[in-house]
């Protein structure tokens, strides 16, 4: 139920930020800072959840078969391979990695 | 004029499929770190907007609170209020398509329209890509929801993995040039090194107010970082709206 309280409070945040651009006065537009502040941002998250997702469990860093993943990744969009293939390279990397033995 | 004869809506119909078809790793995804189908899908159809939708579920998965999903989830879509501010001063929509528009308003709707040189097509680009990629994402969000709660254990099936993989998929198409590599490169390591000393979760925010504070202190390029994730334009028009920025200032 927590859960759902909070994934809701985010949905409403994400329609407030979409809608509060198309009601804020034209000139905010003309300060590059915000927009400059969103975009470093979204590379900065991103960036900063594929490191978790890569290298963390719980509160401890770990090298396990998602590495694996992280490095097939990293060579399928090297090779230009579409966002899909690029995930489903990543899920077969680490399965396979596991079965050969490592966690 | 035939709608289908517009080129915007052409690539408005493209890029819905490009885009809705990864809802698919989304779906899936979701459930394999705990979300259950409705929870999935209130994501999709209510916050609709795929980093953040990924951010949400990636922290969750992780053992992060709901407090810090929903944190980075709604920095996240700072960039979307952005959006909406050029596509209000570009489409200048009125009344109910205001609230309705800024749902639909993400990267891939918005880079749609803003690639547009003619108004008629900018606003027909916005809407067939918003509605398309709404209508698409939301569709294969519940296919893949649906496949993953079917697959049993998520790990044995390398979910783990595809999720690393669907995050250095979205931050890709924005590492174009040494600057953003940088960003991504200091944010990685605030990240590791944040991992050990606070609760899970929390190192994603770490990096978040690093990466605000790039941006407030150094100077760039203004769109730095907001390119779509399926660019609609085969990577041409970010260099003339760069340009167009630029000669603006």
């Amino acid at each position: 139920m927590n859960l759902w309280l909070w994934i809701l409070v985010s949905c409403v945040l994400a329609y407030a930020w979409k809608l509060v651009g198309y009601f804020v006065p034209a000139r905010f537009l003309e300060n590059p800072r915000m927009s400059r502040i969103a975009g470093t941002m979204t590379i900065g998250l991103l960036a900063s959840l594929t490191v978790v997702n890569a290298a963390a469990t719980g509160q401890a860093l770990a090298a396990d078969a998602r590495l694996g993943a992280l490095v097939a990744a990293a060579i399928a969009l090297a090779l230009r391979a579409p966002f899909l293939i690029v995930v489903i390279v990543g899920a077969g990397t680490a399965a396979l990695l596991r079965m050969a033995g490592w966690n | 004029m035939k709608l289908t004869a517009s080129p915007a809506v052409r690539v408005g119909i493209s890029i819905s499929i490009a885009t809705g078809l990864y809802g698919v790793s989304f779906g899936a995804l979701s459930v394999a770190s705990g979300l259950d189908f409705w929870q999935t899908m209130a994501l999709s159809l209510l916050l609709f907007s795929g980093g953040s939708q990924f951010a949400f579920i990636g922290v969750v998965g992780g053992g992060g609170s709901g407090v810090a999903a929903m944190s980075a989830a709604t920095l996240l879509g700072m960039r979307n209020g952005i959006y909406g501010m050029q596509l209000n001063a570009l489409l200048r929509p009125e009344g109910w398509r205001k609230y309705v528009g800024a749902q639909l308003t993400i990267d891939e709707s918005t880079a749609t329209s803003t690639g547009q040189a003619d108004p008629g097509e900018q606003r027909r680009g916005f809407w067939a890509a918003g509605i398309g990629i709404y209508v698409l994402w939301n569709l294969f969000t519940a296919v893949g929801a649906l496949a993953g709660s079917g697959l049993g254990d998520p790990k044995q099936w390398g979910l783990d993995g595809a999720a690393v993989a669907a995050f250095l998929a979205l931050l890709w198409p924005r590492l174009k040039g040494r600057e953003p590599v940088a960003i991504a490169a200091v944010c990685a390591v605030a990240t590791v090194l944040a991992v050990p000393f606070v609760p899970a979760g929390v190192p994603i925010l770490v990096a978040a107010l690093v990466a605000a504070l790039i941006g407030w202190f150094s100077h760039g390029r203004s769109d730095e970082g907001l390119e779509p994730d399926v660019e609609p334009y085969g990577g041409h028009r970010r260099h003339g709206h760069a340009d167009a920025a630029e000669a603006g200032q």
